[in-house]
């Protein structure tokens, strides 16, 4: 019989079995997914870092943990993970799904959960996945529950990838330049964003490759513009746009407003909102199915969907 | 006495849609696809059919839930865990045909292809273009995307890129009632839950991926290899861990030991270390600098380790010399035992050296020969148990000697499978690493895939889950045999 941890156990309890209840971490994203149904429970799930081992690349959470805490002590060992640097909880991070602006360096939320256990519409306490990095045991749960907005399970407890920092990070700006063309010639860059005027490029790795990368910005005629370098990425808009990478080239301003477009994922970041995304049918049909089973009184985060039209 | 088929009534159906040279329903078809590369016995195939669309997979799966039979879907049945194995006279769709590379949009980074296309082909499709697929499992020469996706299929180099669903982008999937969903998506952040990452790694069970749109990787500016050589098998393991210590994630790290780099070296003369009681493969690759560096790093770390001799490869041609030995392992098996049975566990690398160290004493206390080649980068062991099958008892010494492996990876913070999956090989261990409300979590996510049961029964959960009813499994429906 496993022994679960107790802070877990007493979130469970808090939880229950029966009743509206919704998690709440530090309300970064509150309004994603619809508004909670009035009158639902609020619980707070545990906090604290669990067990940090750099040479098993692992991290086990409880999901109240601030992702900022988590980072710090992280850092202290060399390694970083693939959640967003935005404030908000480790559970939340996961509930929302969002990956990080630099997401090309740092990998994406959802390759970083390895291991969860959460809180069942039943108050039983469930674990997906495994602990080691590398696990094909089962139904990928964890996968399932990052960006599932709390409606199929409450996060208590996560075992995280972690990653080594880079020797060298810098970031790089230009006016005029073809940011396109600057993601082609570069061979993994940790990020390529653009506002429509300047582009941004962070480089990451050992010391002479983030030399030899600025240098290829500079010295690519196709490449433009005047490559300087700036202390951090700009600051991004708050609405997630989602295209394609290719869009991106066409992409249509008007409805964006201000925008910072991330190249090579496609994410745009926008000061307008961006539209409701109701599924085509049958994949809405599959997702309600997902919903009754993981949950089928409706208990979890009431009155939130990942369907817009389910909400 | 031979069985022999007579009119199977689903076959009519079938024939009017894929034409009567595209449904098999000979004994010999079928008992050709009642196995997979597994050791596994037991199965039982009904008709074979070997669609071309998607159209006449949704087909396939409409006439079968008709007739309240089931289905399974096959690539190159090249897998090790018996997932492909039909239970109960399946229909088997059998996806070899649906084998077109799509489309490779670069701008987007993906390649469209079918689940028949093998995984091999495809990097070699790519590579002109300066990309290529990431996962790249032993049998990559014959295994096939839709095995890949179905498997979540791994291989050395997914120590540093990741296994194949961090490689998958969308996927259209004919559902076991018929309908036909686009699970993911080629834009940044797809709407809805992430039913494409629970769709990968389903082994067939939640539907049949028709089209994959999978993740280009960009081929690295710069590659080392590096062959170190062990008088202990500990040395190599312990090195892995350091290695990873140092904040240095390698490409690849494998550990041969002495019994299989001598069958090696025997059957493609790499030049590898007879004399040595193990090796350890490391590739690193990126940008020149960083690579180098990260070379020199890990052959000072080997040393520091108890490594000795160091060998880095001088140019391309060396370079896949030593990978073939690394891939041709499993072939070179042959000149120790007629048969081996390969396990696949995880464990934490800092439990390497003791778990690799519990594994020969198994081996040993059941009167079996095991040599290990494995993903140790990753703590992925890979036990090959050899045997004879001829000698009564002898596949049944090797079952008890793998429940133990499973037991003590396990024991030590591990899981029950890196990259060869659950199928029917471990179905029946998963109550070991998982306990009843787990389970009861991972039959809902299959059930609301597959409410009826269509879709590889028998597979995955243990009994007394939905779809795993393996009594009834084993009737055959009426009117299939004679």
């Amino acid at each position: 019989m496993r022994v679960h941890d107790g802070a877990l156990r007493a979130f469970a309890d808090e939880v229950g079995g029966t009743g509206p209840v919704a998690v709440e971490g530090a309300r970064t994203r509150w309004c994603l997914g619809g508004e909670l149904r009035p009158g639902t429970r609020g619980v707070r799930a545990p906090v604290g870092i669990i067990e940090h081992r750099p040479e098993e690349m692992t991290v086990r959470v409880r999901a109240g943990t601030p992702v900022d805490e988590l980072h710090e002590e992280l850092a202290a060992a060399g390694q970083r993970t693939g959640l967003p640097r935005r404030g908000g909880t480790v559970g939340g991070a996961l509930a929302v799904g969002e990956d990080d602006v630099c997401v090309l360096g740092r990998g994406r939320v959802r390759d970083a959960l390895l291991q969860v256990r959460y809180v069942s519409a039943e108050g039983e306490i469930v674990t997906g996945g495994g602990p080691t990095v590398k696990n094909v045991t089962g139904y990928d749960l964890p996968r399932l529950l990052v960006g599932s907005l709390g409606t199929l399970g409450l996060l208590g407890e996560v075992t995280l990838r972690t990653n080594p920092i880079p020797a060298v990070s810098r970031w790089y700006r230009a006016e005029g330049a073809d940011p396109f063309r600057a993601r082609d010639v570069l061979y993994r860059p940790s990020a390529v964003l653009f506002d429509g005027t300047a582009s941004w490029v962070l480089c990451e790795g050992h010391a002479d490759d983030v030399e030899a990368a600025r240098r290829a910005l500079v010295c690519t005629p196709e490449v433009g513009g005047r490559w300087e370098e700036c202390g951090d990425a700009p600051a991004l808009p708050p609405h997630r746009w989602s295209f394609r990478p290719a869009d991106l080239r066409r992409l249509d301003r008007e409805p964006l407003g201000a925008f910072v477009a991330s190249v090579g994922t496609g994410t745009v970041f926008a000061s307008r909102t961006a539209p409701a995304r109701p599924l085509p049918p049958a994949l809405a049909a599959l997702s309600a199915r997902v919903k009754r089973e993981f949950d089928p009184g409706g208990r979890l985060n009431p009155g939130r969907a990942v369907d817009p039209a389910a909400a | 006495m031979r069985r022999t088929v007579i009119g199977d009534p689903i076959v009519a159906a079938l024939s009017a849609v894929l034409g009567h040279d595209r449904v098999r329903d000979d004994a010999a078809e079928r008992a050709l696809l009642s196995h997979d590369a597994s050791v596994f016995a037991g199965g039982a195939a009904g008709p074979v059919c070997f669609p071309r669309t998607t159209e006449e997979v949704q087909a396939i799966v409409r006439i079968a839930a008709a007739h309240g039979r089931a289905v399974v879907a096959r690539g190159a049945g090249t897998g090790l865990a018996g997932g492909a194995i039909p239970l109960g006279a399946p229909v088997v769709v059998v996806t070899t045909k649906m084998n077109r590379i799509l489309e490779v949009d670069v701008d987007n980074r993906i390649a469209w292809v079918e689940p028949g296309v093998v995984n091999l082909d495809l990097s070699k499709h790519l590579r002109p273009l300066g990309f290529h697929f990431a996962p790249d499992p032993s049998s990559q020469q014959a295994c096939t995307i839709g095995g890949n996706v179905a498997t979540n299929s791994g291989g050395p180099h997914c120590l540093a890129y990741g296994v194949t669903t961090q490689h998958v982008v969308a996927l259209d999937v004919v559902l076991p009632d018929g309908d036909v969903v686009r699970l993911g998506g080629l834009d940044a952040e797809p709407a809805g839950y992430d039913l494409r990452g629970a769709f990968v790694g389903g082994e067939g069970t939640l539907g049949i991926a028709t089209r994959i749109a999978v993740r280009l990787t960009k081929n690295p500016p710069a590659v080392r290899t590096l062959l170190l050589a062990y008088d202990a098998i500990e040395g190599a393991a312990t090195t892995v861990g350091r290695v990873i210590a140092a904040g240095i994630v390698p490409a690849a790290m494998e550990v041969m030991d002495r019994g299989i780099t001598v069958a090696v070296e025997n059957f493609v003369h790499a030049g590898y270390p007879v004399d040595a009681a193990a090796v350890l493969l490391v590739e690193v690759d990126g940008p020149e600098a960083g690579t180098a560096r990260d070379a020199e790093r890990i052959a000072g770390i080997g040393v520091a380790n108890g490594a000795t001799s160091v060998r880095t490869a001088a140019d391309e041609e060396e370079r896949a010399l030593l990978w073939r030995g690394r891939k041709t392992a499993f072939g070179a098996v042959a000149q120790l035992a007629p048969s081996y049975y390969l396990h696949d566990t995880v464990v934490p690398r800092a439990a390497l050296p003791r778990v690799l160290r519990a594994i020969y004493e198994i081996a040993e206390r059941h009167g079996l020969l095991v040599v290990n080649v494995f993903h140790a980068g990753d703590g992925n062991l890979h036990p090959l148990l050899l045997f004879d099958g001829r000698e009564r008892g002898a596949l049944e010494r090797v079952h008890a000697a793998g429940r133990e492996i499973v037991e003590i990876s396990l024991a030590s913070g591990g899981v029950l499978s890196g990259e060869h999956g659950i199928g029917v090989e471990k179905r029946d261990f998963m109550p070991l690493q998982f306990g009843a409300a787990d389970l009861d979590h991972q039959n809902r996510l299959r059930r609301a895939f597959d409410p009826a049961c269509r879709a590889n029964p028998g597979k995955v959960l243990p009994s007394g889950h939905s779809c795993a009813d393996i009594q009834a499994l084993e009737r055959v429906p009426a009117g299939v045999w004679g």
